[in-house]
């Protein structure tokens, strides 16, 4: 890097007009953090297949049983327990109903459950959590009593009493969900809230003027949008979970109704002389589970702060 | 108490009286800040130095009513800063500005420049339009020293010092009369802090502000201030002209943190002395009773421990807080 | 390897230090060379990005394995060079021949063992003490650095102390083997004034006590001026000026200093005159500029400067400075007024 030069010229010393504007010029396009984070996330292949994954099941689940010629709810003794071919792709279940289709449809029901479960985590998790960090002190303590107590109750409990209640069924995991799975995200809201509102960011914004509803708006909420994502990526895949996991011992859809739980406690039933009555619901299962994880782990990685330049 | 009176040749712009801001926390009541008066003549700067846990940061934040205080007032040209409401107080938002320390975390980093730099002008509706407030923004940027160019980046692609007169320039929109600076160039390289401070001594000439500047940095205050308090535990320990004070602090206090600032001259290093203070902050929890600092003091006496010493002025303009050790 | 120049405990010769990170490499030390004599306190004074803390942990090889790359250089040590030693060779070294103290004394310490444990793990490791002799030997050190009632405190967890008496634990953890060398990275710069004070007597007490060779890695000049014995100036991974204190302060011989000189305000400072600071910022380090990396802020910039490197002006046995302006074909320059005697 260094070069012996021997001939120096005089016109070398001449001065040289340095503009400080360059040296503070910023090259390159705006990087804000959605673009930054997609870069990153760019860079994750674990997560890029797992997003592909995602959008390809959701694709299949909808556009699946419009290709075939059967039905979900039709019935068939004459092909019951019809091992897969070319005419059931899936094979048959005990009555005779073609697999291809229930394993969609059952599959929308999953991703229902599991949408449903990120729609409340939003709309009540983030409310919830953010009103109760925003406005601390008293408030903020009976608000988080409230959590504890709804915590403290088991999921199958609840599951269970709405079942009773109500009769079992995709309106009765609803309420459960609801009931329960939005806790987690308003903890993460609050404990955002409660760091945030501190930094002079939030402080400066307070004393040109802003009132609370602008600091959430503009300022706070913002800059939770990255836990928030991420938390919402792994609410899905555990809600889908927790409904395989209620539907499984019975207490969930109620045939001729089906989920993937469904189709798997079914399943599980024929495993020694039909399995594949069980491979294809796992199938779908398992990759919808890796799925969304790997997806929410890489933008969970994508989103840190922490590890930006 | 009694009040500082201002210097001759200007109305003042502030008065403190008996300011008091205690925070709970548990049972414990941190005494942050515990009885400062003080007033502010327009266009001058006022220094407040002091170490960390004296309380100058929380003296701040309640002048600019980031918390209300626990006890006395804030009187604003005469009006008391906590208790106007409606457009008073918005009015009054608007005049009291200020300029934060940490160059990262004073600024939103999902907003851009120009929207960090208007949120005052949002806020207060002081644009007619969307062109306007972009005039604005570009206006400002360049007064603090940036350019227009500057507007649609994010605060992450910018220096500390860049980012430092942004936080200026997002004060400076809603047209203050007074800012609080709080320890504005202490997170920056010195070559740089040099740079904020230009700028803000020019603003101040240009636009007739006044400014309480409050630092740890007791160089850098006597070069920027007017006048100087010393704080300590909450409580000011003296409050003179800058040279004054420099040149005849009387409070212990005030000499043994002159006397450890080292100085970039290795010949007056040499030759000084230092008086090294024994031990280590008390608790604002549990101040020492009658003269806070007689804990470290090196001239403590029996009586600093059962008087409250007085606030006096011992010379014209050089306040200090009276201890029996050496008043 | 050169054999060592009487008194040097230390020689650095051509570091070159870079990052791989992911917007490309980054090169923070691009060729450094110093000297550190016996006994004495050699100051690095540089601003943020100027590369004095990478260096100071390269000499410790503590950079992280992953995306470091030591592209070059030399650091003999008692005859050995420090850069090539093995992680077992080097934990050897560490904590016994050469120590380190931190900026933050908060992060120093373990928080979930006692103050006493921390002191006796090292002279356990270096020096094969244990039991009784290792705790007397704790209860020594924590007197050594001005704590009282060690007998006491040597029990006691770090949240029990203050930030200045965390300092000087962490101090005295590092004196534990009696090092030769200790390397200050800004050992005093996270505590209040009044503190550092204490801190930075403690240190300059016990470097005469125990002949210790000490490295300070600061920003601070007033630092700088109260305990250092010689001083190097860095700026963008370059040394570009040495000399001992009061060449450096009085006698500055090199626009970056003159600049960081005139732009720190003096208490002896005229309130009426501005600052004269250094305008623009330091340079950006994955693409670092070629020539001098002072150039773009520097107002004597001339033409060359933006294209090579300048070689060192040697002034005095211990003076030198890397800058165009001393070569016979430039114009003659003299440093501005504030800068050569600051009263």
């Amino acid at each position: 890097m260094e070069t012996r030069r021997d001939e120096l010229t005089a016109d070398q010393f001449e001065r040289l007009e340095v503009g400080t504007q360059d040296s503070e010029r910023i090259v390159g396009p705006p990087v804000g953090f959605w673009r930054d984070s997609w870069n990153r996330l760019k860079k994750n292949r674990g997560a890029l297949v797992g997003l592909a994954v995602i959008v390809v099941v959701i694709i299949v689940a909808y556009l699946g049983p419009l290709v075939s010629p059967y039905t979900p709810y039709g019935q068939d003794l004459s092909r019951r327990f019809a091992d897969p071919s070319s005419r059931f792709w899936f094979g048959t279940d005990e009555f005779g109903r073609d697999m291809w289709n229930r394993v969609w449809i059952g599959t929308r029901v999953s991703l229902y459950i599991g949408f449903l479960a990120a729609f409340l985590d939003l709309a009540v998790g983030v409310t919830y959590g953010a009103i109760s960090g925003l406005l601390g002190g008293r408030v903020d303590d009976v608000m988080q009593r409230g959590i504890e107590i709804l915590n403290g109750v088991p999921y199958l409990v609840v599951a269970i009493l709405a079942m009773l209640v109500l009769s079992p069924g995709i309106i009765t995991i609803t309420i459960a969900i609801g009931l329960t799975s939005w806790t987690y995200m308003a903890r993460i809201v609050r404990g955002r809230m409660l760091q945030l509102k501190e930094q002079e960011f939030a402080l400066a914004s307070l004393s040109l003027g802003a009132n609370r509803t602008r600091l959430l708006v503009k300022h706070l909420l913002p800059n939770s949008l990255g836990p928030m994502i991420v938390n919402l990526m792994f609410t899905i895949p555990l809600a889908i979970f927790s409904e395989a996991f209620l539907s499984f011992i019975g207490l969930g859809i109620q045939p001729p109704d089906t989920s993937l739980g469904a189709l798997l406690s079914e399943g599980y039933k024929e495993l020694r002389f039909h399995p594949y009555l069980l491979w294809f619901p796992t199938a779908v299962f398992s990759l919808l589970m890796i799925s969304f994880n790997l997806f929410a782990d890489g933008l969970r990685d994508a989103l840190d702060p922490k590890m930006r330049k | 108490m009694t009040e500082q009176s201002p210097n001759g040749n200007g109305r003042t712009i502030l008065e403190v009286k008996d300011l008091k801001k205690h925070f709970k926390v548990g049972r414990a009541s941190i005494k942050a800040v515990d009885g400062i008066s003080l007033s502010i003549t327009k266009g001058e700067t006022l220094g407040l130095v002091g170490e960390s846990g004296c309380g100058k940061t929380t003296v701040g934040r309640v002048l600019v009513r980031l918390y209300e205080p626990s006890d006395g007032e804030v009187l604003f040209a005469g009006e008391d800063v906590h208790r106007t409401k409606g457009e008073d107080a918005r009015s009054l938002t608007r005049k009291m500005q200020m300029i934060f320390q940490d160059p990262q975390a004073s600024l939103n980093p999902r907003m851009i420049v120009s929207d960090i730099v208007a949120e005052g002008i949002d806020i207060h509706d002081l644009a007619a339009s969307k062109e306007e407030r972009l005039d604005r923004v570009h206006e400002l940027l360049e007064t603090v020293g940036l350019s227009k160019e500057h507007a649609n980046r994010y605060p992450h692609e910018f220096s500390g010092g860049q980012r430092q007169r942004i936080g200026v320039a997002r004060a400076l929109a809603v047209e203050p009369e007074f800012i609080v600076a709080d320890e504005p160039v202490s997170a920056l390289d010195v070559s740089i802090q040099a740079q904020v401070i230009n700028l803000m001594r020019q603003l101040q000439r240009d636009r007739d502000l006044t400014y309480l500047f409050i630092s740890h940095d007791l160089s850098v205050v006597k070069y920027i201030s007017d006048r100087v308090g010393v704080m300590y535990l909450g409580q000011l320990v003296e409050l003179a002209d800058s040279e004054e004070l420099y040149a005849n602090p009387l409070h212990p206090y005030t000499r043994a943190l002159l006397s450890a600032v080292p100085v970039p001259d290795p010949d007056y290093e040499s030759e000084r002395e230092r008086i090294v203070l024994a031990g280590d902050l008390p608790s604002p929890v549990n101040p020492p009773s009658g003269c806070r600092f007689r804990t470290r003091c090196p001239q403590v006496v029996e009586a600093a421990a059962h008087v409250d010493p007085p606030w006096r002025e011992v010379k014209p303009g050089h306040w200090i807080e009276a201890c029996p050790c050496f008043a | 390897m050169a054999a060592m120049h009487e008194g040097n405990i230390l020689q650095v010769k051509d570091l070159r230090i870079s990052f791989s990170t992911y917007a490309g490499e980054v090169e923070a030390v691009r060729g450094i060379s110093f000297d550190l004599r016996r006994g004495e306190t050699l100051a690095i004074v540089g601003e943020s990005g100027s590369g004095k803390t990478v260096t100071a942990k390269s000499l410790m090889r503590l950079l992280p394995k992953a995306n470091t790359l030591i592209k070059g250089g030399e650091a003999i040590f008692e005859g050995e060079n420090l850069l090539k030693l093995s992680e077992q060779q080097m934990q050897k070294i560490r904590g016994s021949k050469i120590a380190m103290v931190f900026q933050d004394p908060m992060t120093s310490l373990d928080p979930t063992m006692r103050v006493g444990k921390q002191i006796v793990e090292s002279l356990r490791k270096h020096l094969g003490l244990s039991g009784q002799r290792a705790k007397e030997r704790a209860v020594e050190l924590l007197t050594l650095v001005g704590i009282p009632n060690p007998e006491d405190r040597v029990r006691q967890y770090p949240h029990q102390f203050s930030g200045g008496m965390r300092q000087r634990v962490v101090i005295a953890i590092a004196l534990a083997c009696d090092p030769q060398i200790l390397i200050a990275d800004e050992p005093s710069t996270a505590l209040d004034v009044t503190i550092q004070a204490q801190i930075l007597e403690l240190l300059r007490e016990l470097q005469e006590r125990l002949g210790m060779s000490v490295i300070l890695i600061t920003h601070d000049l007033g630092v700088v001026a109260h305990t250092a014995h010689r001083v190097a100036v860095m700026y963008a991974g370059k040394i570009v000026e040495t000399g001992t204190l009061r060449e450096i302060f009085y006698n500055p011989q090199m626009p970056y200093t003159w600049g960081l000189l005139s732009s720190i305000s003096l208490p002896t400072a005229d309130r009426s005159q501005d600052l004269i600071p250094i305008p623009g910022s330091p340079p950006d380090m994955s693409d670092p500029p070629k020539g001098c990396p002072f150039t773009a802020r520097c107002p004597y910039a001339m033409r060359i400067c933006a294209e090579d490197m300048p070689e060192y002006t040697t002034f005095s046995a211990e003076h030198k400075a890397a800058c165009w302006l001393h070569h016979p074909m430039a114009p003659n320059i003299d440093p501005p007024a504030r800068v050569g005697s600051a009263r």
